[in-house]
């Protein structure tokens, strides 16, 4: 076996990357918080485009899906289209109840 | 001799752990939004009464957990090893602060006779005791993730200050920050759910 498993990242992640993430992170919950303060429908429009782009900065830098191989990003988006297709088949089931 | 080591297989079994945490929360996300569905005036009633500033405080505290403890590894993989020490004492901390303001909340809602199974709330309509069994279920059981997560940086700590952990031997830290990294985005979705819902 000459697969190396023991290999990490080539380069640790910048802390000038870190912090941009950071910075950009707390800009969206101040333009999340403030926009849902404008009505009903904002308020939704903003939960469901802001709140998954958080959680995708999250996974895709700090939890360095950006810098992994194809086996687990293909892993974790089976989890994730799992996990969607369980919200969908529960939101058709109320719909048409 | 050399000892067996394995990172990718570590990070492996770290994120099909995670996705055991996923379908736990996501479950508990379903039930919250059929519930909603069910009852859309109750909800955001009951949305109302929680503190919103309070909610988005904590967001920003661990916002910023995660942001020292994935600074912490770059200062390991960098060989800065008394900063990274530093950076994961700052997250325990973070953490500590979240549970504190967490538990300033929840003993206000006590103190309103808003508790699981409490008379004042069980005279309420339905959706809002669902509201709050939710929000009781969904925070406690993030608040219990949150204490294992300053215990697993405790650990951490322990094996930096040992060796144990260092330049390309991260793989630890690294899980933990997998592990801490969700936790907080989990705490992501339950902001808009729950603080900003009315």
């Amino acid at each position: 076996m000459t697969m190396d498993t023991t290999h990490e990242h080539a380069e640790p992640v910048s802390y000038r990357t870190i912090t941009t993430v950071w910075a950009a992170l707390l800009a969206l919950t101040t333009v999340l918080v403030t926009i849902s303060h404008f009505s009903h429908f904002w308020a939704v429009v903003a939960m469901l485009t802001l709140t998954p782009l958080k959680a995708g900065l999250v996974l895709y830098y700090f939890m360095h899906l950006k810098y992994e191989g194809p086996l687990i990003k293909g892993m974790v988006s089976i989890a994730l289209t799992t996990l969607v297709i369980f919200i969908g088949m529960m939101f058709l089931d109320i719909a048409f109840r | 001799m050399s000892v067996h080591r394995d990172d990718l297989g570590a990070r492996i079994g770290m994120w099909l752990f995670l996705f055991t945490e996923m379908m736990l929360f996501g479950g508990l996300f379903l039930l919250y939004s059929a519930y909603r569905s069910m009852h859309p005036v109750e909800f955001h009633a009951a949305g109302e009464e929680l503190n919103v500033a309070l909610g988005v405080f904590n967001t920003l505290v661990l916002l910023t957990s995660s942001y020292t403890l994935a600074l912490s590894l770059t200062a390991v993989e960098k060989g800065q090893a008394p900063l990274a020490k530093r950076l994961i004492a700052a997250t325990i901390l973070l953490g500590a602060l979240f549970l504190v303001v967490k538990g300033f909340e929840w003993s206000a809602e006590f103190r309103h006779g808003i508790y699981p199974n409490s008379p004042g709330l069980l005279q309420r309509a339905p959706g809002v005791v669902l509201f709050y069994g939710l929000y009781f279920t969904m925070t406690g059981l993030h608040g219990l993730h949150i204490i294992a997560g300053m215990g697993l940086m405790s650990v951490a700590l322990l094996k930096l200050a040992k060796g144990e952990v260092k330049k390309g031997h991260s793989i630890f830290l690294e899980n933990v920050g997998l592990y801490w990294h969700l936790v907080d985005v989990i705490w992501i979705f339950l902001l808009p759910l729950f603080y900003l819902a009315a």
